[in-house]
Parts: structure tokens; sequence; C-alpha cells
């Protein structure tokens, strides 16, 4: 009883959040709904014992990838409400289209079983007896090891790509010479005046 | 009692939205990438779904590879979103158009 319910919540939040992110006209609420779609969809993965790709999901979506769009969105000075004039000329074209697909997926989720050879052909069975995490991570450093190092790979060059592409040498600003100034010394520093008294320099 | 059946549904359905909204925001190219971010999640749905109900880890395993493909994805787009921003003035789609393609 508390599972159906919980489950109903977090769906439809899953579904609210996304479908107002779509439809808002202030991305910043954009964002927001969507990270309320983030974390439902957490609760949905709770649900169906997932723990660890839940947390993850809190971890990477909410906390880099929802808080990167944030950023964005709040350092670049547009216009949205230019941007958001032609939607309402998008809007049929968008409904049937969105319709026409819901439709087909419909068709094939009604009409849907599985093979009789489903349960033999699993990749890796869950063990019993071992929590989510653990069970998670002896199938990935074992049957997937190479393609977990070579996900690593992906995110170090999506880091690199960033940070080149966003990268720039503005000129004429003042800039920090580490090197000028450790070599700076007293010597090169410091002028002796000999003032004389009752004078100015 | 909750089935397989209601996870998929959910995850079409927001599969859906993420479409929908492609159509929708043609101009806004960060609403577009919010809603490619909606459809890898529903995969990430999908997967889980059938991982838990199927008794197979292979599911979540590849859920976690999707996880590192979007978060790339999103970082390059929003890099790319920005240098645009600087070069144009315009997160505009239609304005996208320096390589005559």
């Amino acid at each position: 009883m508390i599972v159906t319910l919980a489950f109903y919540l977090f769906a439809l939040g899953v579904l609210g959040g996304g479908l107002f992110t779509v439809l808002s006209r202030n991305p910043v609420h954009s964002v927001l709904f969507l990270i309320l779609s983030f974390f439902s969809a957490a609760g949905l993965f709770v649900l169906l014992g997932a723990e660890f790709i839940a947390m993850l999901l809190m971890i990477v979506y909410v906390g880099a990838v929802a808080v990167l769009f944030l950023f964005v969105v709040m350092m670049l000075d547009v216009d949205f409400a230019e941007l958001k004039a032609g939607m309402a000329q998008y809007m049929p074209v968008a409904l049937a289209i969105g319709i026409v697909l819901l439709m087909s997926l419909g068709l094939a989720f009604g009409d849907w079983q599985a093979a009789d050879g489903a349960e033999a052909a699993r990749a890796a069975v869950t063990p019993e007896g071992v929590e989510n995490t653990a069970a998670l991570g002896l199938v990935l450093y074992e049957q997937y090891f190479m393609i977990f190092q070579l996900a690593g790979l992906i995110l170090f060059v999506a880091m690199i790509g960033a940070i080149v592409l966003t990268l720039r040498h503005r000129e004429g600003i003042k800039r920090q010479n580490v090197l000028e100034q450790m070599w700076r010394d007293p010597g090169k520093a410091i002028e002796m005046k000999d003032v004389k008294p009752g004078q100015g320099l | 009692m909750i089935g397989l059946e209601h996870y998929l549904t959910v995850a079409a359905v927001l599969f859906v939205i993420g479409i929908f909204g492609l159509f929708l925001n043609r101009k806004n190219v960060i609403i577009l990438l919010m809603s490619i971010e909606l459809i890898l999640l529903s995969v990430n749905i999908n997967m889980v779904a059938f991982s838990s109900y199927l008794g197979d880890m292979a599911g979540q395993v590849f859920t976690l590879f999707i996880l590192t493909v979007a978060a790339a994805e999103a970082a390059i787009g929003l890099a790319i979103l920005v240098v645009f921003f600087r070069n144009r003035g315009t997160i505009d789609v239609e304005d996208v158009n320096v390589m005559k393609g």
C-alpha cells in the first residue's frame, strides 16, 4: 500500500517535473523542475531496489548537471522572452508528434511479453543476500571493468574539451606573474633617497 | 501492486515529454539540452526497471554508463553554448549558421 502510494507520488513528480521543464517560461524555473524530476526518479529507483544508482542520480544529476545548467542560465544575458515567442506556433506540430509517438509506444507496451529464454540469457544475475551497492561493484569491476575505464576516459576528454572551449586569453587586463613576484628582492624593489631636512622630494 | 508495466509507462511518457520539448522549444538551446537530459533519464528508468524485475545487474551497470555519457554531453554542450553566446550574442538555434551547413 505505502509502496503503491510512493510510486504514484514519484511518478507524478517525474512526469510533472518533466512537463513543466519543457513548458515553463522562465529557464530558471525549468532547471528547478528538472531537479524535481531527477529527485523523483531517484525515488523510483529506490523503490526498484537500485539504491546506488538512486544516490548517484542525486549526486551527478542534481549536484553536477542541474547546477551546471543553473550557472549557465544565470550567467548568460539572454532575452528569454524573445526566444519563447515562437512557442505557440510550434505547439500543434509538437503535440501531434508527441501524441503519435505516445500511441506507437502504447501499442508496443500493450502487447508485450518476455521471451522464453530471457531468464537464461541474463548477463549478470543479481546475487542473493548481497546488498545492491556490493552486487553492482562485483559486476562492474569484474565483467565490465574495461567499459568502466572507458567511461572514465570519456569524462576526462569531456573535462578537457569543456576547459579548452571556454578558456580565453583576454587582452588588456592585469594578471599575476608569479615568477616576477618571486624574483623581486629588496635591492630591486627599494630605492634609497637622501631627503634634506625641510625639503620634499 | 506495482508491476514492470507501471515503470515502463512512466518512462514512455517521460520520453515523449522530452521529444515534445525538443519540438516545442526550437529556439532555446538550453531547454533543448534539458529535454535531451529528460530523454536519457527515461531510458535510465527503463534500464533499472528491467534490471530489477529480471534480476540482472547488467541493466544497472549500463545505467551508470548512460549517466556518464549524459554528464559529459551536458558539459560539452553547455561549453559550446557559452562560446557561441560569446561570439554571436544570442542562443537562438536559427542563428547557428556560421558553417553554412
